[in-house]
């Protein structure tokens, strides 16, 4: 009466039952394992949500103030000279077809002071332009305070600070007068920082008429144009010529969004870094797994002896270890990409950007702990069920 | 219906012989008739764990021939022992081994763990067999709020809760005050009454000899009384 012996399979329900109960049965030292991978995960997470969130946050501030912009600065020209713009260019590059909006700023050689009484040399560095009446809506820039330059106004000695500008005259509020050019101009108005355009931040913003009144010239120095946003690239081929026909090669044409996105690009490199230390961090919470295991298996032989005699075969041991390794490490992959995740939103939270975690992190965060469960449980779960039963059950 | 006289155990010349050269056996024949109450007896070192390896399926001899329930020992591969233990072998040890902070249900159903019964019917059959070792009360106790006695009771339900055709005790009184030890022989001595082949193993004489049978162990030897 020889009957086939072939040992049962283990269904998954209790292949995850085992494997629990060996982990809780040491809760504490389970829980520091996977608290190892844990870190390793919600650093990893972590970078990869922030950097994604300023991304999106750049990606925001990019529609938000359009990719259409195309800025015309002076270049030098072949003596080294710093080139100036002819007085129509503004006319004429608005005159491209494309183009929807043009302003120039014409830099004004005047100092400008936040009152007669301050010594020369101390200008602080802030810039004098000249404005034309619609800068604002063709950088996207918006008034902080007090009123942009109007008709009126852009005639008498009214000016607009840019923000780092009015930051370093000390002034907070449209109202006050500063010493510009040998005379007092009026504040009308502070601008919210510009990032399209940040050479305007730190600057003092004056009228046209009122810019000649102290000496400038009227040439315009840098010109700033909106076109259709189809049309970017064509309008930008054909923008040096006709801003200045008669030296295309001195002036120097720019997308300011394109700094913009450059940043990102660099933000991308340093998260890379990031994600690497985070792998480190994950390594080590795997080889913590892994201790714990083996450990697990050289305090366990009365029980894989036990199991043993109860039926269990190698595989069923090896199966035991290994899930059992699986899970603790996929635990402490859930709780640090939950953790990671926390620590994303909070932080873009601070920072008032769209918290952004990538779901491709989470699920690699989940796969690669998989990976590091199986891989730190792989060698003590071989040696568990290489023990053969006697010794197992003869161990004290 | 098993015939009476269909052996269970039966072992022809054994020798067992360590790594080293220790022989722990030498040249033992015997044969256990199903439904027997047996007892191995011997000192230590006479080479009883090694018999319990041996008709435990633990271990395979280094010469002569293991048979249990019909199979040859030798020639079968460490999965289908596996499955000869899971089907025909309870184990009942001195230490109980039973998981801590497991309800005693759970720890009895999951002597059939490797059975391929599904968890209910491993369940029922647990409770059945804590009933019969007068347990039925206590199912989701924890091992640490039993004594010694109920221990190695619930060690037994789930060493019977398969049916096994054999039951392997290694000195179930070990860890037991006397009145316990007194009452897993008892428990022991109706399992056999119910059908049961039961060899237990065990240096205590006295154990030994209120069994039905008595096989004497010394020096890796069946001690027949007769000078070797």
């Amino acid at each position: 009466m020889t009957v086939q012996l072939r040992p049962a399979g283990l269904r998954l329900s209790d292949m995850a039952r085992v494997a629990v109960t060996g982990m809780r049965a040491r809760p504490l030292r389970a829980f520091l394992s996977a608290l190892g991978v844990a870190l390793g995960i919600a650093a990893m997470v972590a970078v990869m949500g922030v950097s994604a969130s300023s991304r999106a946050e750049i990606d925001r501030t990019l529609q938000l103030l359009g990719t259409n912009l195309l800025t015309v600065g002076p270049g030098q020209n072949l003596t080294g000279k710093r080139a100036e713009l002819p007085m129509k260019a503004t006319a004429m590059v608005r005159r491209i077809g494309p183009v929807t909006a043009a302003a120039a700023t014409g830099a004004v050689t005047a100092k400008v002071y936040r009152t007669d009484r301050v010594p020369t040399a101390l200008s602080g560095g802030i810039a004098v332009l000249a404005a034309d009446l619609n800068l604002p809506a063709t950088v996207g820039g918006q008034v902080h305070a007090g009123d942009w330059l109007n008709p009126a106004a852009a005639r008498l000695p009214t000016a607009v600070l840019g923000s780092a500008a009015a930051r370093r005259l000390g002034l907070e509020r449209a109202g006050n007068r500063i010493w510009l050019g040998q005379r007092w101009f009026s504040v009308t108005g502070i601008l919210a920082p510009v990032p399209l355009a940040p050479e305007l931040d730190s600057a003092v913003l004056i009228g046209w008429d009122a810019a000649r009144d102290i000496g400038f010239d009227g040439h315009p120095t840098t010109l700033y144009c909106r076109s259709e946003e189809s049309q970017v690239e064509a309008v930008r081929s054909v923008l040096a010529g006709t801003a200045n026909p008669a030296a295309p090669n001195e002036v120097l044409v720019s997308r300011p969004s394109d700094a913009l996105a450059a940043q990102r690009a660099t933000d991308q490199a340093f998260s890379g870094l990031l994600v690497g230390i985070g792998a480190v961090a994950l390594l080590v919470g795997g080889i913590g797994v892994a201790n714990t295991m083996v450990v697990g298996v050289l305090e366990r032989r009365a029980e894989i002896g036990l199991r043993r005699s109860m039926g269990a075969t190698r595989g069923h041991i090896r199966i035991q270890f290994l899930s059992e390794s699986l899970l603790l490490s996929l635990f402490g992959g859930a709780a640090g990409a939950a953790l990671g995740w926390l620590l994303t939103v909070a932080y873009a939270f601070s920072r008032d950007w769209p918290p952004v975690v990538p779901t491709w992190a989470l699920l690699s965060a989940v796969a690669g702990t998989g990976l590091v469960g199986v891989v730190a449980g792989l060698y003590p779960a071989v040696r568990a069920s290489r023990l053969s039963p006697t010794e197992a059950l003869t161990a004290p | 219906m098993r015939d009476s006289a269909e052996s269970v155990v039966e072992m022809d010349r054994v020798s067992k012989v360590y790594a080293g050269g220790v022989a722990a056996l030498r040249d033992v024949s015997l044969t256990i008739h199903h439904g027997e109450f047996v007892a191995i007896v011997g000192p230590s070192g006479s080479g009883k764990s090694t018999m319990l390896h041996l008709i435990g399926t633990l271990d395979r001899p280094s010469t002569g021939t293991v048979r249990i329930a019909n199979h040859d020992v030798s020639r079968l591969s460490d999965r289908s022992l596996a499955a000869l233990r899971s089907s025909a072998i309870g184990f009942i040890f001195q230490q109980f081994h039973l998981a801590p902070n497991v309800p005693i249900l759970r720890n009895a159903a999951d002597g059939l763990l490797y059975s391929g019964l599904a968890r209910r019917d491993r369940e029922e059959r647990a409770r059945i067999a804590l009933r019969r070792v007068g347990l039925g009360h206590r199912l989701h106790h924890r091992p640490h709020e039993l004594s010694g006695g109920e221990r190695q009771r619930v060690a037994i339900a789930r060493a019977v809760a398969g049916n096994p055709r054999l039951l392997l005790a290694d000195e179930p009184t070990g860890n037991l005050d006397s009145v316990s030890g007194a009452q897993v022989m008892h428990l022991l001595r109706e399992l056999h009454q119910g059908g049961t082949t039961v060899v237990v193993i065990t240096h205590d004489r006295e154990i030994a000899e209120s069994l039905p049978r008595q096989i004497s162990m010394l020096d890796g030897r069946i001690d027949t009384g007769v000078p070797a």
